[in-house]
């Protein structure tokens, strides 16, 4: 059975990534998604950092994913509320109108 | 363990916190109130310090030097500053709730973490803790479309952002195999150390601190939340974290990942001509201008950048000198944008501005020395901000980053100069609805500062100086 490397978690992590930044950028539906996307991007750091501290034996790196995640669910709940008070505002969150200002 | 280095950021988030039970507990409105004792609490973390000394702290976590104190004195008065101007405009918006002057507080408290870190998990903390209070800032204006859109793309694109500066801390972390600048610098100076997957990881990061310096090309969201976050929030936004993030910048680009200044260098470069460019093309055409400072800060951070890709003492001390100077200018133009009021409403046009050279004299002056400046006029302030980064380039033989640096200014003097002619030149309707006295005030010191820099621009300099040695060490 072929063992799991480093290269191996760096790939899916990078493969998070991209998936996260498309999702934000080719994503023309739903705010809802975005936000989707961003925890996304932020899975792909967690897995980084948990597999480098293992392959380092340093601990930091776990302790840092502990930190990403509580900076997450708070991220997480500012955005939400920030979408709650745009649909109070617009009555819609697809994102092809938000749109008001531009140039 | 010497926690006492961040007692001044610990008196801060304490005060914060305490002025925020305040309001909860007090029933009835207490904006003011609130406002007050966030700028009390704001000076006294700036008296301790001068307090407190120097040097590393929480397990080499933190550091307090030259460098920090510097950059955070700046921060602290672009804070008050920022807390002033927003008291009466609050008020008389119907947002005078004192959750912002709390918010503001917590930002300040991020962004001293942020200049003082020294290690990557601190760097990341303070400046999510500093982008989060401000994404709920743009979006205060909860019954405004335009402030909840305004909020929701900075959130979108600033967490996009974090998340791509986090992904390269990750790879930095991973091929130096510690999180500490120190010992990332000396891993480095082995130029067998360096591997693709570090560079890379330099090259996310120098992009995520680029989004939050507002540096072409990742700018995009800064004229729509310039334009439709509520003016006191503009102003804070051009002021306080434009500093913190510069300096973060400085620190990280200098400090850990000096030794590869020849793969950065070229990057830098590059944003930095890119940015004065757009800061000086794009501005041309704008009619609000909440959206034509968007594009002039752009056009700053270009301008500030230069020092950086300099990458000597001269350079990070020009840097310095000029955010000290740019905070000024801005906070001043500021307080004249938001003495725009007629009928009860604010106004945002530039030709709203018409006929202020004779409806009010004061103001027209003053703005026109905000203008003046920040197109380099001498001997204003703006010119030595200006001049010391053009030095920085000439000194390390970059010629052709000062000449476009020069080039753009002289475009960029058009579109200030046509707000003075706007406000001299052009028939206007009546003047603005009497202004504040906290408006009054702010202007006057900020124009007073920006007038008379020449006068005290030695001791400026000479702090600068030891704070940018302090850096390079």
């Amino acid at each position: 059975m072929l063992p799991v490397s480093l290269g191996h978690y760096l790939a899916v992590s990078a493969v998070l990534l991209v998936l996260g930044v498309f999702g934000i950028f080719l994503n023309r539906k739903n705010v809802i998604v975005i936000l989707m996307s961003i925890e996304l991007i932020l899975l792909a750091v967690n897995l980084n950092l948990v597999a480098f501290s293992a392959t380092l034996g340093d601990l930091a790196g776990q302790i840092f994913a502990m930190f990403v995640l509580t900076v997450a669910a708070a991220e997480a709940a500012i955005g939400l509320a920030i979408v709650v008070v745009y649909f109070r505002n617009r009555g819609s969150i697809e994102v092809e109108d938000v749109t008001l200002m531009k140039g | 363990m010497n926690w006492t280095l961040a007692l001044p950021e610990i008196a801060l988030a304490v005060s914060g916190m305490a002025i925020l039970l305040f309001g909860v507990l007090r029933k009835e409105e207490s904006g003011f109130l609130a406002s007050m004792l966030a700028i009390g609490a704001l000076l006294l973390a700036g008296v301790l310090m001068t307090a407190t000394g120097a040097g590393h702290a929480y397990d080499g976590q933190f550091v307090v030097d030259p460098f920090s104190v510097a950059l955070k004195l700046l921060i602290l008065a672009g804070a008050i500053l920022g807390v002033a101007l927003s008291v009466d405009y609050n008020r008389a918006e119907g947002i005078g709730r004192f959750e912002f002057p709390v918010l503001i507080v917590m930002a300040t408290v991020g962004m001293m973490v942020m200049v003082s870190a020294a290690n990557l998990m601190t760097l990341y903390l303070g400046l999510e803790l500093q982008s989060l209070s401000i994404y709920v800032l743009a979006a205060f204006a909860r019954e405004n479309l335009r402030s909840a859109e305004a909020g929701l793309k900075y959130f979108v694109l600033g967490a996009l952002a974090s998340g791509l500066l986090l992904y390269g801390m990750t790879l930095v972390y991973g091929f130096t195999g510690t999180m500490d600048f120190a010992r990332i610098a000396t891993g480095l100076a082995d130029p067998m150390q360096v591997s693709a997957g570090l560079i890379v990881g330099v090259v996310f990061i120098l992009a995520g601190l680029a989004f939050k310096i507002s540096a072409v090309p990742f700018h995009m969201w800064t004229p729509d939340v310039y334009e439709g976050a509520p003016t006191p929030v503009t102003a804070f936004l051009s002021t306080a974290p434009k500093v913190a993030a510069m300096g973060l910048l400085l620190r990280v680009m200098i400090g850990p990942f000096g030794h590869l200044l020849a793969q950065w260098q070229g990057l830098v470069v590059l944003v930095s001509i890119a940015s004065m460019l757009l800061g000086a093309l794009g501005a041309i055409g704008q009619r609000n201008i909440k959206r034509l400072m968007a594009y002039s800060s752009i056009g700053h951070m270009g301008y500030a950048l230069i020092g950086l890709a300099a990458g000597t003492v001269s350079g990070v001390r020009g840097v310095l000198v000029y955010l000290a100077v740019y905070i000024f200018m801005s906070a001043g133009a500021f307080a004249v944008i938001l003495a725009m009021r007629r009928g009860g409403r604010a106004v945002e046009g530039i030709a709203d501005l018409a006929g202020l050279g004779r409806s009010d004299p004061a103001l027209a002056m003053l703005m026109s020395v905000f203008m003046f400046s920040m197109a380099g006029i001498p001997p204003l302030s703006g010119f030595f901000g200006k001049l010391y980064v053009f030095l920085a380039a000439v000194q390390s033989g970059m010629w052709t980053l000062a000449i476009i640096g020069v080039l753009t200014s002289v475009v960029g003097a058009y579109y200030y100069v046509r707000i003075i002619k706007v406000m001299y030149f052009d028939a206007g309707e009546t003047g603005f609805a009497v202004r504040p006295a906290t408006l009054s005030i702010v202007a006057a010191g900020s124009g007073l500062v920006t007038l008379l820099f020449a006068l005290f621009a030695a001791p400026v300099v000479a702090m600068a100086e030891a704070a940018a040695r302090a850096l390079l060490g």
